[in-house]
C-alpha cells in the first residue's frame, strides 16, 4: 500500500542520507521524497511516498524513523484530510498546427507555459499527484520531450472530518 | 559539570600580566571532556590523524590499552562495557584505522553495547578530496551506529562528546561514533562559556517508565494463565535487573528460559530455569515456548536464531513484550501486550503488585519432569576428548563463577549449554553479529574491568587465529586471561552444517595446518599448554585456574562432534533434532 509520511528533522548535514539510508537498510521502496525548510530555523520537513506491504511493516517504518536521533516527529498522514502538491515541468512538442489544441488542455489544468520556442513549449503544472498524472497522459500523444517532477509534499488540513485512527506507537 | 576551560576574570587579568595564557587545543578539550565523563580506560591505536589527541594524552594521561589491531581494541572495549556496564571508549586514526573498527561497531550495535568510538579524520580542508588515509567513516558507519557525528567546529567538541556518551549509555545502549578532523584537534579553543552538560537532543527521549495500565494487564494475564513462561533477554542484564527479576520469578513461580545473550540473568542451576531456548536451546525450553499460553519477553528481540520459523513460534501464547526500544515490539512477533520500558523499571513495577505464587502446578511439574527426561547430554564414543567435557571442566575448576567470553560457532553453543552461569554479567559473547575473533580481545577488556575475577576466553582454533595478535597484551599489561582453545582443526559449525545440509562436502572448512599454539604462547611470553585427554585437562586446569598468570591451553578435541539438540534453519521450534535422553 502507498503511504504518505512526513517527518520533521533537525537540519544537520547528512540527515537526508540517514533517513534514506534507513529506508534502504530496512528494504522500503521510496516513490518520491521532498525536503525543505520549515517555518522554524534549523528544522526541515521531509515528505515521502513509500510502498509498504502491510500494517506491521508500516508500523516498523514509523518506529525506525522515530528512532533516529535527528528525527523529531514522524506522521503517517495518508488517512487524514490532507493537501498534497507536486510540481511538474513538461517539455512538449508543439508545432504551430497543434498549439491551440495544447493550450485548450493546459487551461482547465491551470497549468502555465513558462518557456516557448519554435516547436516546443515548457509547461509548469502543480497539483496533487493524480492531477499531474492525468495532465501528463493528455499531453503524451503530442510528444513529451522531457519531464521532471518534484515529488509530493503534503500538509494535514487544519480541520479534520473525524479524528484519524491513531497508530499505536507506544 | 563544565569543561575545565573556563578562564575566570581573575585569571584573565593574570594572563594579561606575566603568565602566558594556557593555550588549549581541541585535543586538550577532548581529554578533559573524557575525564568529565568519568572515562577510566581507553582502548586504541594511534595514527596520523589522531597524533594531536595522543600528544594531549601524553601530557594528561588516561589509562590506555594499546591493542595490536583496531579490531582488537574495539572488541576489548565491548568486553569491558558488557561486564562493567560502563561505556567503552575507543580511539583510532582515520582511513584504515577507522575502517578496521567497522566489525566491532556493527557487533556492538547488534548486541546493544554502549561504546563511544573516536576516529581521527583528515583535515577539514581536504575532506572529500580522497586525501591520504581518508575514509568517509561517518557515511560507512551510519547504518551500524546508534548515532554518529563529525565535528565541524572546535566549540562543538565538548557538547558532542557529552551527547555521544549520553546517547551510547541511555535508552537502548549502542555505539556512537565521533569523527574528529585533525585541524579540529589542533585548533585553539576559545569559547570559554560552553558547558559540557548542555545536551541538545530534542529528538532523543527514550521512554524508561512502563505504562502502569499495561503492567496491570500483565499481572491479570499471569493470573489467568495456565502455562506462563518468561523469556529473559540481555535487556535484564543491561538494566542491572537480575536481582529484581529473580525475586519476581520466585514470587510467582513462573518458569524461565533465556536467550543466548540473556544467560546469567537467572542462575544456571535455578530450579525454575529451563535452559536456553532457540536453535541450540534445550528441548524443554523450546517445547515450553510451543506449549505456553502466556509468553512474557523481557528485554529480548525475538531474533531468528531464537524463534526459528515464526509461523510455528509460540502458537498458543498471548505475547507480552517488554522492551526499551519501541521498534523491537511487533517487529518479528505479534505482541498482545506491548510495554516500552527499561527492564528494571518494568520488573520493579510488577514486583510492587506483590503477586503470590500462581496456581500453575501441573505446568511446572510437567516442565520439571521434561527437564529430567531431556537434559543436555553427549555421549563419548570416540577416544578423543570432547569439547563439552572441556567446558564442564572449566565449570568445575571455576565453580561457575568465571567470566566467560566466546566467538561464534560450536564452542560458543557448547559454552552456552554447559557453562551454567551463577551470576549476571559473566557472559560475553558475540550474539547478533556472530563475530569470529571477538572473544579473546573481549576477554582482555573484561579482565581490565574486573581485575580480580577469573576470565576465560573459550575460543575455537578458527576464531582465535583472527585476533591472536592481542596475546601481546597479556604479558605487557599483566592481564591473567586464560585462553581455552577448543581445537578441532576445523571451522566446527561450518563443518557441522556441511555434514548435515551439504552431504558432507567439507568445502574449505578443515584446517589441518595450524601454528604450534604452545610455541606461539611462549613467543608471546606466556605459558602455553596442549592437552589431548580428559584426565590431563583436569589436572592442568586445576593448576592453571589457581594461578594468577595468563595461560593458553590448546585443547585437542574430537573433530566430528556436533552441537545438539538443534532446530534446523527454517524449521519451527517443535521440530528439534538430536534430542537424546
Amino acid at each position: 500500500m502507498k503511504r504518505v509520511i512526513t517527518t520533521t528533522v533537525i537540519n544537520q548535514s547528512g540527515v537526508l542520507n540517514r533517513v534514506t539510508g534507513l529506508l534502504m537498510k530496512r528494504q522500503f521502496n521510496i516513490e518520491s521524497i521532498t525536503v525543505g525548510h520549515t517555518e522554524k530555523a534549523g528544522i526541515s520537513k521531509m515528505t515521502f511516498v513509500v510502498h509498504v506491504e502491510d500494517q506491521r511493516k508500516l508500523e516498523q517504518l514509523l518506529k525506525q524513523l522515530q528512532k533516529q536521533i535527528d528525527v523529531l516527529k514522524v506522521n503517517d498522514i495518508t488517512d487524514k484530510a490532507i493537501v498534497t502538491r507536486e510540481l511538474a515541468l513538461i517539455k512538449v512538442l508543439s508545432p504551430p498546427g497543434v498549439r491551440s489544441e495544447i493550450n485548450s488542455i493546459i487551461e482547465p489544468f491551470r497549468a502555465t507555459v513558462i518557456d516557448m520556442s519554435k516547436n516546443v513549449i515548457t509547461v509548469q503544472v502543480t497539483g496533487d499527484p493524480g492531477k499531474i498524472e492525468a495532465f501528463i497522459d493528455l499531453l503524451k500523444p503530442y510528444g513529451i520531450k522531457e519531464l521532471t517532477r518534484t515529488g509530493a509534499t503534503a500538509f494535514v488540513r487544519e480541520t479534520q472530518k473525524a479524528p484519524a485512527q491513531q497508530l499505536s506507537i507506544l | 559539570m563544565s569543561v575545565n576551560v573556563n578562564v575566570t576574570q581573575e585569571e584573565e587579568q593574570n594572563v594579561a600580566g606575566e603568565h602566558p595564557k594556557p593555550v588549549l587545543q581541541g585535543s586538550d578539550v577532548f581529554i578533559q571532556s573524557l575525564q568529565n565523563e568519568g572515562v577510566e580506560m581507553l582502548f586504541g591505536y594511534p595514527g596520523g590523524a589522531v597524533l594531536p589527541i595522543y600528544d594531549a594524552l601524553y601530557k594528561n594521561p588516561i589509562p590506555h590499552i594499546l591493542a595490536r589491531h583496531e579490531q582488537g581494541a574495539i572488541h576489548a572495549a565491548e568486553g569491558y562495557a558488557r561486564v562493567s556496564g560502563k561505556t567503552g571508549v575507543v580511539i583510532a586514526t582515520s582511513g584504515p584505522g577507522a575502517t578496521n573498527l567497522v566489525t566491532g561497531i556493527a557487533d556492538a550495535m547488534m548486541d546493544s553495547l554502549p561504546l563511544v568510538v573516536f576516529t581521527g579524520q583528515v583535515a577539514s580542508a581536504v575532506i572529500g578530496t580522497d586525501a591520504f588515509q581518508e575514509a568517509d567513516i561517518v557515511g560507512i558507519t551510519q547504518p551500524i551506529t546508534k548515532h554518529n557525528y563529525q565535528v565541524k567546529r572546535v566549540e562543538d567538541l565538548p557538547r558532542i562528546i557529552h551527547e555521544a556518551f549520553h546517547i551510547a549509555s541511555t535508552g537502548r545502549p549502542g555505539p556512537v561514533l565521533v569523527d574528529i578532523p585533525k585541524d579540529i584537534s589542533n585548533e585553539v579553543f576559545t569559547s570559554a562559556e560552553i558547558k559540557a552538560t548542555e545536551l541538545n537532543l530534542p529528538g532523543y527521549q527514550p521512554t524508561t517508565s512502563p505504562n502502569f495500565l499495561q503492567i496491570q494487564k500483565v499481572a491479570q494475564a499471569l493470573q489467568r494463565a495456565h502455562k506462563p513462561l518468561i523469556l529473559a533477554g540481555a535487556g535484564i542484564l543491561h538494566s542491572k535487573a537480575s536481582e529484581s527479576f529473580v525475586k519476581f520469578v520466585e514470587n510467582t513461580g513462573v518458569p524461565v528460559t533465556n536467550t543466548l545473550l540473556g544467560l546469567g540473568s537467572i542462575p544456571g542451576d535455578h530450579p525454575q530455569f529451563l535452559g536456553m531456548a532457540g536453535m541450540h536451546g534445550t528441548f524443554t525450553a523450546n517445547m515450553a515456548i510451543c506449549e505456553a499460553d502466556l509468553l512474557i519477553n523481557i528485554g529480548a528481540r525475538f531474533d531468528d536464531r531464537l524463534t526459528g520459523n515464526l509461523e510455528h513460534f509460540a502458537p498458543n501464547a498471548t505475547v507480552v513484550h517488554i522492551d526499551i526500544d519501541p521498534a523491537e515490539i511487533g517487529k518479528n512477533v505479534h505482541t498482545d501486550i506491548p510495554i516500552v520500558a527499561d527492564a528494571k523499571e518494568a520488573i520493579d513495577s510488577l514486583l510492587r503488585l506483590e503477586m503470590n505464587k500462581l496456581a500453575i502446578e501441573p505446568w511446572t511439574t510437567h516442565l520439571t519432569k521434561s527437564k529430567a527426561e531431556y537434559p543436555l547430554v553427549y555421549s563419548n564414543e570416540s577416544k578423543k576428548m570432547l569439547p563439552q567435557e572441556v567446558i564442564e571442566l572449566v565449570h568445575k575448576h571455576t565453580k561457575g563463577n568465571a567470566i566467560v567470553t566466546t566467538d561464534v560457532g560450536q564452542h560458543q553453543m557448547w559454552a552456552a549449554q554447559f557453562y551454567r552461569f551463577n551470576h549476571p554479567d559473566h557472559w560475553v559473547t558475540s550474539g547478533g553479529l556472530g563475530t569470529m575473533g571477538f572473544g579473546f580481545p573481549a576477554a582482555i577488556g573484561a579482565q581490565i574491568a574486573k581485575p580480580d575475577q577469573t576470565v576465560v576466553s573459550i575460543t575455537g582454533d578458527g576464531g582465535f587465529q583472527m585476533t591472536l595478535q592481542e596475546l601481546s597484551l597479556l604479558q605487557e599489561s599483566q592481564i591473567p586471561v586464560k585462553v581455552i582453545i577448543l581445537n578441532n582443526q576445523c571451522l566446527g559449525m561450518v563443518r557441522q552444517w556441511q555434514e548435515t545440509f551439504y552431504d558432507k562436502r567439507y568445502s574449505e572448512s578443515l584446517m589441518p595446518s595450524q601454528p604450534d599454539f604452545v610455541k606461539l604462547a611462549e613467543a608471546y611470553n606466556i605459558e602455553g599448554y596442549k592437552v589431548e585427554n580428559y584426565h590431563d585437562a583436569d589436572e592442568l586446569f586445576k593448576k592453571v585456574f589457581s594461578s594468577n598468570k595468563p595461560a593458553l591451553i590448546d585443547c585437542r578435541v574430537e573433530q566430528m562432534e556436533n552441537v545438539y539438540p538443534m532446530v534446523a534453519p527454517g524449521k519451527g521450534l517443535h521440530e528439534m533434532i538430536g534430542v537424546k535422553g
